[in-house]
Parts: C-alpha cells; sequence; structure tokens
C-alpha cells in the first residue's frame, strides 16, 4: 500500500501509475470496501497518513480537513466549538469498519437522518483539493459559504467512490449543535399509516429534522415491543419543548404519542442513522433505497414478501433492507424502484452479487456516454478504482 | 470591454437556412426574426453589453427544446438559453451568430405534491410564481433571489441563485431534487426525481450553476417547505463596520442561526433611507437586520438573546419589531436598495464577491480607498451570515471613461475578494461580466479540467459560447475543445 503523508506524495504516485497505467485502489481506511463492485489492483493508494485539520473558524461555520482524517477527528474538534456536521454521517457497524476517514464518507456522499432537514454530505462541501488520474492538482469551490464561480467539481467529486481523482483536502460548512434534542414516538402503526403521520409532521411549520418508521422487527432490535413511528426536533430547549408539544397535538389523532427527552433521543436516532435496527446474519445484503416518501410502504412490502426486513427513514423516503441476498430479492428490489421512480444502491452484498456488471441502477445510453467521457476528463488512463462503479 | 468572439461567417451567411430550418420545427409564433422584435432580446441585467442575435427561439415543449437544439447542433449554430434575462454577469447576452433559446413560454406548474413535499415546474416559471401557487396551503420555495418576480427557475439554476434567506435554508442548488435537461445533441436526461438521494456522480450538482453551458434545463422537480408560523426583523446600527462585524461573528458564535443577516454601510443606509424613508439611522457606519422565525414567543426568546449579545457592542440603535407591518418597514429600504441607488446615480454596478466575514472589516476599508482613488462611489449591502458581499458602484454609463473606471473598480473588488481568501461570485454568476477575471480564481490546469467537463457534455462549444471561461491568448473564439487523452 501506497501511504502518502502530503499531497505531493498522492501526485508522485497517481503520476507514477498513470505512466506505466497500472490501476490503483483508492482508499482511505478501506471502510467502505463492501459497498460497489469490488476493485482488483495490483495497489493501494490510501490517504490514512492525510491528516489534520488546518481550519476551523467556528463564526465563519467552516473547517477544513486532510482528507485522512477520522470522522471521529473531526467531530470532536467541531465539538470543542459546539458545532456539529451538518448530514450528520452514519458509522454503518455492519461494513466491519473502526473508524472512517472525512474523505471516504464525501467520496460516498453518505448522510443521516438530518438530511430529510438540512441536506446531504454534497450541500455541505464547500472545497476540495483533489489529485485527479491526470496527476493533476486542482481546487474547487474554497472556504466560503457562497460561491458559483466556475463549474462545481465539488459536487461531481461528492459521490464519485475515487473514480475521478483522490480528494487531499476538504472544506465543510459546519453548524452550531443543538442545545437539546426531542422526540415524538407513536406505537404500533403500521407503515403505510406511520408515513402519513411523518408526512403531517414534516409538513408542519415545526422544522422536524428527523422522520422514520421502524416495523416490529426493526423496532425489536432496539428493544421496543411494538413498530415506531418517530420524529425528532432540535433547538434550543425552550424551542425543542414548544415544538414538541405541537407536533403531539398533531399526532393525537394516530394513537398515544410518547415524548423522549435529549439523552434518550440521541441513543435512538443514532441508532436509525448507523442502521443498527438491522437485525443482520453473516451473509445477510444490505441495500438502501431513495424514493419519495409516500412510495417508501410498498417498497417494505415487496420486501418482506421477498424475505427480508428493513425500516424507513428521511420521512418514508430512504427505505434500508436487509436479509439473504440472492438474485431475485435483488432484482426485486430493483424493479419496485424503478417502478417508484428512485435508486438503489448495495451496501453489503455476498460476493455473488457484487460481481453484478453495475453496482448501480443502470443508465440510459446518452447518459453512460456523457458519464464516461466525464471520468476520462479526470482519469484519462483510467488507473483510479477501475470498475468501481461500472463495469464499462 | 470585454471581448466577445468573431461571429462564425459560415453560420451568418446561412442565416435565411437556419431561420427556415427552426421555422419546420417550430410554430411559426416561436420562432422570431424580424430585427424590430429581436430587440427585447439583445441584452440582459448587464445592460451595458448589446448584441442581436441570430434568432430567437420560445419552445413550448421540452420535445420542442430538443429538436432546436439537435438541429442547431448538426448545423454547427450556437445557442444562448435565456430565462427572465435578469442575469447581472452577462450570462443571457446574446451572440450574433447564436440563436437564443428562450423559456418563457414554458411556464406551467405540472405537479404538486404536499404528502412528498415537491413541485413539478417548468423552467419558465418564475420564482415568485412558485411560492405564489402553494403559499395559501402554508408552503414556499426557499431560495429568494431580489429579483424573484422576474427570474424564472430555469435561469436560477443556471446561475444557483441565492437570496437574503440561504443562510438557512440554501441555494439552488441545495433545493431543487430533480431536473430534465436536454443536451446540445437533443438527448433527454432525467436527473434525480422526487427522491433525495441519487446513484452515481452528482449530475444535477455539476448542472446546477454551469451557466448554460452543459444543456437546457426544461422541467425541475424544487423541495417545498412548510413556512414557518412567524417571523420577525430587528435592526441594530453601530458605529463601525468592525464593530458590527464582530458582532456578527458573536451572533454566530451563539450558536443562532438568523434566517437572515443583512448588513448595510453609511452609504447603503443613506441611499435606502433617502429612497424608501423606512426609519433608518443616519449616524450609523453600519446597520444589521436580523430576522428570525417561529411562534411568537420563540420570536421573543431568540431576538431577546440576540438583542442582548447586541447591546454588547455599543450600539447606536436597536430597534426590534413588534409587528409584521414593523418588520416590514425594517426590510423596505434594504428591499429597495436597488431603486435607491438607482435614484442617486444614473447607473450602477452590482458586484457579487464573497469573502471570509472575518476580513470585512479589512475589506470595505480598502473599497473605501479604491472609491476615492477611482473617483466613484459605491454602497455596500453584505449577507453578513455568509459573506456574500455587494458592492454598488455608481456611475454613468454614457460617459466612456466613468464606464471604464467603473468595470475597473469592480475588477479590483474581486481580486480583492479572492486574495482574502474569498471568490469572484457568490450567487450573480461568471457570464462574460467575471470570464477574464477567472484566471485570479484558478490556476490554467484548474480552468482546463473544468473546459473538459464542458468538453464531455457540448464537444463542439455551442453552448453559451464565450461565458464562464476564459478565451484562449492568440484565439478570437472560445478555445478548440481540450482533448480528453493524455
Ligand atoms: C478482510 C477485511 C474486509 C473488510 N471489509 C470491509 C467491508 O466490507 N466494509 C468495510 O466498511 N470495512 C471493511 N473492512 C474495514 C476497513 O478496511 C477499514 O477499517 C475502514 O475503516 C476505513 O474506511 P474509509 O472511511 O476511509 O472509506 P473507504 O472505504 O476507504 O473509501 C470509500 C470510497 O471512497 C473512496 N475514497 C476514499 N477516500 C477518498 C479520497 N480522499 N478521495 C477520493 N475518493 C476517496 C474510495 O475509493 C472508496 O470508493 C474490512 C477489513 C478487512 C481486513
Ligand atoms: C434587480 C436584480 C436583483 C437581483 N437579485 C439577485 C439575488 O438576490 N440573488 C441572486 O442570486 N441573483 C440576483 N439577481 C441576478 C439574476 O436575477 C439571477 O441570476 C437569476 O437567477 C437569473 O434568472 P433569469 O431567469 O433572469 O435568467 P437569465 O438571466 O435569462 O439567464 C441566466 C443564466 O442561466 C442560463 N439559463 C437560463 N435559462 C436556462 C435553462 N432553462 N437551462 C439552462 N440554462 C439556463 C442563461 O444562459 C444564463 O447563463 C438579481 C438581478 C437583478 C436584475
Amino acid at each position: 500500500m501506497i501511504a502518502p503523508s502530503d499531497e505531493a506524495g498522492l501526485v508522485a504516485a497517481i503520476e507514477a501509475a498513470a505512466a506505466a497505467r497500472t490501476p490503483l485502489t483508492i482508499e482511505g481506511l478501506g471502510s467502505k470496501a463492501g459497498f460497489a463492485r469490488p476493485v482488483q489492483t495490483a495497489e493501494t493508494l490510501s490517504t490514512r497518513n492525510l491528516t489534520g485539520i488546518p481550519l476551523h473558524a467556528p463564526q465563519e461555520l467552516i473547517v477544513s480537513a486532510r482528507a485522512g482524517t477520522t470522522l471521529a477527528a473531526l467531530e470532536a474538534k467541531l465539538a470543542e466549538a459546539g458545532q456539529h456536521l451538518i448530514a450528520e454521517p452514519p458509522h454503518y457497524a455492519f461494513l466491519g469498519a473502526e473508524a472512517q476517514t472525512v474523505g471516504g464518507i464525501i467520496a460516498t456522499n453518505l448522510s443521516g437522518p438530518r438530511r430529510i432537514a438540512w441536506g446531504a454530505m454534497r450541500d455541505h462541501v464547500m472545497g476540495i483539493r483533489a489529485v485527479t488520474g491526470r496527476a493533476e492538482v486542482i481546487r474547487s469551490g474554497g472556504r466560503v459559504l457562497k460561491n458559483v464561480t466556475g463549474l462545481d467539481l465539488c459536487k461531481l467529486f461528492t459521490g464519485s467512490y475515487g473514480t475521478l481523482g483522490v480528494m487531499s483536502e476538504v472544506t465543510l460548512k459546519v453548524l452550531p449543535a443543538p442545545e437539546a434534542t426531542g422526540t415524538v414516538l407513536l406505537a404500533g402503526l403500521d407503515a403505510a399509516t406511520a408515513v402519513k403521520a411523518l408526512s403531517a409532521a414534516l409538513g408542519s411549520p415545526f422544522s422536524v429534522t428527523g422522520a422514520a418508521h421502524l416495523p416490529q422487527a426493526a423496532a425489536a432490535a432496539l428493544g421496543h415491543a411494538r413498530s415506531i413511528t418517530i420524529a425528532r426536533i432540535e433547538d434550543f430547549t425552550d424551542s425543542v419543548h414548544y415544538r414538541i408539544g405541537r407536533l403531539a397535538g398533531i399526532w393525537s389523532g394516530f394513537g398515544a404519542v410518547e415524548q423522549l427527552d435529549t439523552t434518550a433521543s440521541l441513543a435512538l436516532w443514532r441508532a436509525v442513522r448507523d442502521a443498527a435496527p438491522l437485525a443482520l446474519r453473516d451473509g445477510d445484503a444490505v441495500w438502501r433505497v431513495s424514493v419519495q416518501p409516500s412510495a417508501g410502504p410498498a417498497i417494505l412490502d415487496m420486501a418482506r414478501g421477498a424475505g427480508l426486513d428493513g425500516y424507513l427513514d428521511w420521512g418514508g423516503g430512504l427505505v434500508f433492507l436487509s436479509g439473504p441476498g440472492g438474485e431475485t430479492a435483488h432484482a426485486a428490489i430493483a424493479a419496485a424502484t424503478r417502478r417508484a421512480g428512485g435508486e438503489w444502491w448495495l451496501l453489503r452484498a455476498p460476493d455473488a452479487l457484487r460481481h453484478r456488471p453495475d453496482a448501480l441502477p443502470p443508465e440510459p445510453e446518452a447518459m453512460a456516454a456523457i458519464r464516461r467521457r466525464v471520468a476520462a476528463a479526470f482519469d484519462p488512463a483510467g488507473i483510479l478504482n477501475p470498475g468501481r462503479l461500472h463495469a464499462a | 470591454m470585454i471581448a466577445l468572439p468573431q461571429p462564425k461567417t459560415d453560420v451568418l451567411d446561412r442565416r435565411d437556412a437556419v431561420h427556415e430550418g427552426l421555422r419546420a420545427l417550430l410554430p411559426a409564433r416561436a420562432v422570431i426574426t424580424d430585427p424590430s422584435r429581436l430587440k427585447p432580446y439583445e441584452t440582459d441585467g448587464l445592460s451595458a453589453y448589446r448584441q442581436m442575435p441570430l434568432a430567437v427561439v420560445l419552445p413550448e415543449s421540452t420535445e420542442q427544446v430538443a429538436a432546436v437544439l439537435r438541429f442547431c447542433h448538426q448545423n454547427g449554430v450556437r445557442v444562448v438559453p435565456r430565462g427572465a434575462g435578469t442575469s447581472l454577469a452577462g450570462g443571457a447576452l446574446p451572440l450574433a451568430d447564436a440563436v437564443v433559446v428562450g423559456m418563457m413560454r414554458m411556464n406551467r406548474i405540472l405537479d404538486v405534491n404536499y404528502a412528498d413535499r415537491y413541485a413539478v415546474v417548468q423552467a419558465g416559471v418564475t420564482n415568485l410564481g412558485i411560492t405564489k401557487a402553494v403559499e395559501a396551503d402554508g408552503f414556499f420555495y426557499a431560495p429568494d433571489p431580489s429579483s424573484q418576480l422576474a427570474c424564472m427557475i430555469g435561469g436560477n439554476i443556471g446561475m444557483n441563485s441565492g437570496g437574503a434567506h440561504c443562510l438557512k435554508y440554501g441555494v439552488t442548488a441545495n433545493n431543487v431534487l430533480g431536473i430534465k435537461l436536454v443536451t446540445i445533441e437533443g438527448e433527454i436526461l432525467e436527473l434525480g426525481g422526487a427522491h433525495l438521494d441519487t446513484a452515481g456522480y452528482d449530475w444535477m450538482g455539476i448542472v446546477i450553476g454551469s451557466e448554460g453551458q452543459l444543456g437546457i434545463a426544461t422541467e425541475i422537480t424544487v423541495r417545498l417547505l412548510r413556512a414557518p408560523e412567524g417571523t420577525r426583523a430587528m435592526l441594530a446600527a453601530f458605529k463601525s463596520n468592525e464593530i458590527a462585524g464582530r458582532c456578527v461573528d458573536a451572533i454566530i458564535g451563539s450558536g443562532i442561526i438568523p434566517v437572515a443577516l443583512e448588513f448595510m454601510d453609511r452609504p447603503a443606509i443613506h441611499a435606502c433611507e433617502a429612497f424608501a424613508k423606512a426609519g433608518y439611522p443616519l449616524d450609523a457606519e453600519a446597520m444589521l437586520i436580523i430576522e428570525v422565525e417561529g411562534s411568537v414567543e420563540e420570536q421573543d426568546s431568540l431576538l431577546g438573546r440576540i438583542k442582548e449579545i447586541c447591546g454588547r457592542f455599543d450600539p447606536i440603535s436597536l430597534k426590534v419589531s413588534q409587528s409584521a407591518e414593523e418588520s416590514a418597514a425594517i426590510w423596505k429600504g434594504r428591499k429597495g436598495a436597488f431603486g435607491a441607488i438607482g435614484r442617486i446615480s444614473p447607473d450602477y454596478l452590482c458586484m457579487d464577491g464573497t469573502i471570509p466575514t472575518s476580513t470585512l472589516p479589512e475589506v470595505l476599508r480598502r473599497i473605501g480607498e479604491m472609491s476615492e482613488q477611482y473617483g466613484l462611489g459605491v454602497a455596500n449591502i453584505f449577507h453578513a451570515g455568509d459573506g456574500n458581499l455587494h458592492p454598488l458602484i455608481m456611475f454613468d454609463a454614457n460617459n466612456p471613461e466613468s464606464m471604464h473606471k467603473a468595470e475597473a473598480f469592480g475588477a479590483d473588488i474581486l481580486k480583492l475578494c479572492v486574495e482574502v481568501g474569498g471568490c469572484l461570485t457568490g450567487e450573480h454568476g461568471v457570464g462574460v461580466e467575471k470570464r477574464d477575471l477567472m484566471s485570479v480564481q484558478f490556476t490554467e490546469t484548474e480552468l482546463d479540467q473544468q473546459r473538459r467537463v464542458k468538453t464531455a457534455f457540448d464537444a463542439g462549444w455551442l453552448l453559451n459560447t464565450a461565458k464562464v471561461f476564459p478565451l484562449k491568448p492568440g484565439t478570437d473564439t472560445t478555445p478548440a475543445p481540450i482533448p480528453h487523452a493524455a
């Protein structure tokens, strides 16, 4: 493994690989190695030694971190100033990782429950430095919150899985962490009714920042006897108090509303964020599906028919599914997702599934042609994570 | 003045054939070739630049847009996408050999879904039109550029437009879920949809803010948000720019993110007060308008905290609005800022850099020095929470020297923004106006990488040619496409 401790080292490694046309596996700490298609290369280039936080300006809501900085280190630094990462990136324990890097989180564009209110990782990347497959250092964006100067390459890198270049440093927008967190909880609803309740909460003027439904099996993994439907408020203490009261009023027609305090809320939403409600057995596959919220319950029902379990986040619009991962189950999920106009990701899969020709939903040919040209624009020799996202 | 490329003579020579070709594709009412009817399209919000186009087409469907682009692609004809033409950067300025594709006839709202909180609208729907369509039901579309009465959602996509409330709600890119995009080859692509996350590269992310370089957006799925229970504003005036700047830091440092946090300097306060009679304190050097939202009790609580913080900075005056009418009065001057400057100066240039907020006092001091040096007045309006600075440079467009000075002054301000760690444009875009300054912010390697992405979408560089990217020295047109291979 090549693990340079500065950007010049990244340039040298990529330059050598480009000249020799030797493909590289790009990773931070490799925690999302189970994602997407497996990459088989002779050499791995890791950002694990590119660490440090060169800039944190709390009053400007800005932080810059080298790409190999662990998420934990960055979060700890922000917490010193009472701030947090807005998109609430998850730590998926089922991937087996102890830690993950900032670069890895951005390259996979993973966001947690707060995405429904405050946007995804992609929405908070204000600037990047990266080394492209041409071994050139480029910057996009900057260290300010509003910037429309030129094409926004930050967005392309977010979700690029290391196929365009290796980010050496990223600059993120951050926000003050809330003083308090509160949750309203309804027990025993079916998924369709739950999504109606969540829609009412999200359509209220109270700035709900989390909206999830855990069917019985998923709720049981967190110690609840029946399904739970939950909505979160994060704000100053008096506002949380007031808004939770108002939400309880909105939900009173759905059943008895329970209210959770900050401590209970933090634990519950961390579990939702990290896919902890999935009771995983060895060899189970894990999918993540993004659809419009009202389509979530049907996907969940369909999956249950195929022997899978799961739960809903993002008001119904994010479906986590897990279970024995055969081709049949996968085809059923892909078809149901397509019908609902959404998209799927295979987060963890038995090898049989991971070698499918595409790790992502199929694209129309016109899109694929542009995608190949864009990838070649950054990595003409095709040496960065070849085949990670698409066989061709 | 900024140079435009030589028109392609072979296209000018085929003018009649191009007109005929377009007429074969579109209803007669959708093709404009008569010079008197082309006239309204010769400029945009950067009105010092004017150019009559080859033709204007006003398609009424995505299929018509696709047909026009396919035709232009096959015939090597340049295309300028246009919304309402309010761009302050010359983004919609025509070229002599280009067909302007105006989106104003695609002005229908196709779907509103409150349960899933989105709307699907055609590109020619105005920004405010979306909010107007849903506000009776308590919803709104968040980005609110001051031009929202006129500007269109397609133009907002082009520029990734912002507004006074983006500190809390974000800019266009954060509020769009899906785009139907027509490529120059006439292919129709569906990017995103009504769901939140998309797999693979973030195509929507690269298209938003691409200033019509990558394709034409015809249908847009926007996020709808439920309006807060209420909003209220306060006004705080201070003895210096520096003190006001420190007060902004203290507010954000306390964990409060107001929905709006606007800063005006002394010349801006005076111009706006003379125009709007909003009751602004004329003895202040700097003034903040701060807006919060929530229930009346929540507003009281937040405004109380903010007032207490402002009190630590020796304010000249603090005025907390007690009603919707008082809030409107506080905003009235700020919202009329462009009109106010227009009244005291025959013309003005509205600049749009972003700076790290901590550098505000230094930046305003240096802008003041430049103002004396150039002999031109300037008033500064600043989205203080996010560092987006709008200096309004006053000049006389009928006087070529004044015009030239104003452009040079503006360029100096933008260079200063980059020097202190900021950028050339926070929300108005590059267009032609800042095109030649791009090399102040980017290296040639970085610009070439952006040009390669452009080439991947538009190999012939037909879409909005000569905007955004500096022309390469030694050529009179946009540089030859950058080859892909190493
Ligand atoms: C046998 C074995 C199997 C394992 N299997 C798994 C597994 O299946 N899943 C798992 O999570 N962990 C697995 N681990 C643990 C893992 O190796 C590490 O523990 C991990 O913690 C660190 O990951 P990361 O967050 O940096 O993201 P990574 O997984 O390194 O990266 C995620 C994606 O982002 C890209 N990327 C990362 N950094 C950048 C950058 N700076 N610029 C551009 N692109 C970038 C990568 O190319 C990749 O596509 C396994 C360990 C072993 C020994
Ligand atoms: C008084 C005034 C106040 C303003 N205030 C603000 C403000 O507060 N915030 C702000 O951000 N801006 C502001 N602006 C600038 C301007 O209004 C915005 O840039 C706006 O988004 C432009 O929209 P438009 O419909 O007028 O687009 P146009 O000016 O017609 O076009 C803008 C750009 O988008 C491209 N384009 C247009 N339609 C499409 C499409 N369908 N597909 C692809 N590309 C397209 C054009 O080619 C051009 O490059 C202001 C302008 C004025 C005159």
